[in-house]
C-alpha cells in the first residue's frame, strides 16, 4: 500500500515537472513550429498540459494506470492540432500497461505500446521528421537497456532520454513526409522537429522527476514488482 | 440515412463548404459543420467532433469530410468512442462533400457509396 502511495506521488510530480517544463519552453516550441509548423505546437501542449494538472486533482486516490489514463484524456480534449489525438491516444492506449503498477516490466511495455498506437495513428515511420524519430530510439533504448543489459530502470531511462536527445537531432536534415512540415517540401529541411522536441522535453521532465524520487525514497527498489525476484538484478 | 459531417480547421470554412454542398442537397440529408480548436483558434476538437456525431447520430450513418492532418487524426480519435456506424471519407473536403451530398440524396444511399462518391472528387479534373 505505501508502495502504491509513493509509485502515486512519484507519477503527480513527475506530471507537474512535465507541466512545468513545457511552460517553460512554449516560446522554443512556438519557434520551433513557426519555421515549418503553424505555430501553435508551444501553446497547444502548454494549456494541453495545464489542464492535465486539473484534471488529475480528481485522481488523487487513484490507480496509476487511472491517473495516466486521465492525461490522455484530457490531452485530447484541451490540446487540438495533431498533437492531442498522438499523445493523448498513445497515452491512454498505452495507460492498460500500467495496471500493476510501475516496474521495469511494465515501464517497457507502456513504451512499446505507446510508439505502436502513435505509428498507427499518425502513420509516421523514422525518417519522417516526426515525434516517431524521438520515441522509437528512447523506446528501444529503454527496452534493451532493461531487457538484454539489466540495467536499473532509471539508469535505463537516462539512456533512453539521450536516444531521444540525438532522435531529436537526426530530424534537422530531414525533408518532412507527414504532417504540416510536410506541405513545405523541401523547405522543411534544417529545421528541428517541434513534436520530435516536445517529446524530448517530456522524457527529460519525467528522468529529472525519476532522480529526484530516487533520492528521496529509493524508487529503484519501490520500482521492482514484487512478483520478480530482486535477486541478482543489479549484477 | 445518410448524415454527412464537415470538419476543417476553420468553422468559417466548415460552414461555407456545408453551404455550398447543401444546395445540391435537400432537406433530408442532414450536414454539419464543425471546426476551430478546442480554445477556439484554427485547429479541430475530438469534444466537438464527438458532439457532432452524436448529433448526427440519429441519421443511423455518418461520412466524414476531412481537410488538414490534424482533422484526420482528431476525427479519429472521435470514431474510437462512437457507437455508430460512420466513416471518414479520402477526398478533398469541398468537392468530396458535394459529391457525399449528391449521393445521400438517393433512397439506395448507403455508408458505403456515399464513401465512394465522396472519394471520386480525388479523380475530378477541374481545368
Amino acid at each position: 500500500m505505501e508502495k502504491t502511495d509513493r509509485q502515486r506521488e512519484a507519477v503527480f510530480a513527475a506530471i507537474e515537472n512535465v507541466a512545468a517544463r513545457l511552460a517553460e519552453a512554449k516560446p522554443y516550441l512556438t519557434e520551433l513550429d513557426s519555421a515549418i509548423g503553424d505555430a501553435d505546437h508551444g501553446s497547444n501542449m502548454d494549456r494541453g498540459f495545464e489542464t492535465v494538472v486539473e484534471k488529475i486533482e480528481e485522481e488523487r486516490d487513484s490507480d496509476i494506470d487511472d491517473i495516466i489514463k486521465a492525461v490522455g484524456v484530457a490531452l485530447i480534449s484541451e490540446v487540438g492540432g495533431a498533437a492531442g489525438p498522438l499523445y493523448g491516444g498513445s497515452i491512454m492506449h498505452a495507460s492498460d500497461q500500467l495496471s500493476e503498477g510501475l516496474t521495469p516490466e511494465s515501464t517497457v511495455a507502456f513504451g512499446e505500446a505507446y510508439l505502436e498506437k502513435l505509428t498507427d495513428r499518425g502513420g509516421a515511420s523514422v525518417g519522417d521528421k516526426t515525434m516517431v524519430d524521438a520515441v522509437t530510439p528512447a523506446v528501444h533504448t529503454y527496452k534493451k537497456s532493461i531487457e538484454n543489459d539489466d540495467l536499473p530502470a532509471q539508469e535505463a531511462l537516462a539512456k533512453a532520454v539521450d536516444a531521444a536527445r540525438r532522435g531529436v537531432e537526426f530530424t534537422v536534415p530531414l525533408r518532412a513526409n507527414k504532417g504540416r512540415a510536410s506541405y513545405l517540401g523541401w523547405r522543411s529541411v534544417g529545421h528541428k522537429d517541434p513534436g520530435a522536441a516536445s517529446t524530448l522535453l517530456i522524457l527529460e521532465a519525467i528522468l529529472e522527476s525519476a532522480e529526484d524520487s530516487l533520492d528521496e525514497s529509493d524508487l529503484e527498489q519501490d520500482a521492482t514488482s514484487p512478483t520478480i525476484p530482486d535477486e541478482g538484478k543489479e549484477e | 440515412m445518410v448524415g454527412i459531417l464537415v470538419v476543417s480547421h476553420s468553422l468559417k470554412a466548415a460552414e461555407g463548404i456545408c453551404e455550398i454542398a447543401a444546395q445540391m442537397g435537400n432537406a433530408d440529408v442532414p450536414i454539419v459543420p464543425v471546426g476551430g480548436g478546442p480554445d477556439g483558434s484554427i485547429g479541430t476538437s475530438v469534444n466537438d467532433i464527438s458532439a457532432a456525431l452524436d448529433e448526427l447520430g440519429d441519421a443511423d450513418t455518418v461520412v466524414i469530410l476531412v481537410d488538414l492532418g490534424s482533422a484526420v487524426l482528431n476525427a479519429e480519435t472521435a470514431l474510437d468512442q462512437f457507437e455508430g456506424e460512420a466513416a471518414i471519407a479520402d477526398a478533398p473536403i469541398l468537392e468530396g462533400a458535394l459529391n457525399a451530398t449528391i449521393e445521400a440524396t438517393s433512397s439506395k444511399a448507403t455508408l458505403e457509396s456515399v464513401v465512394s462518391s465522396a472519394e471520386e472528387a480525388s479523380e475530378l479534373s477541374k481545368v
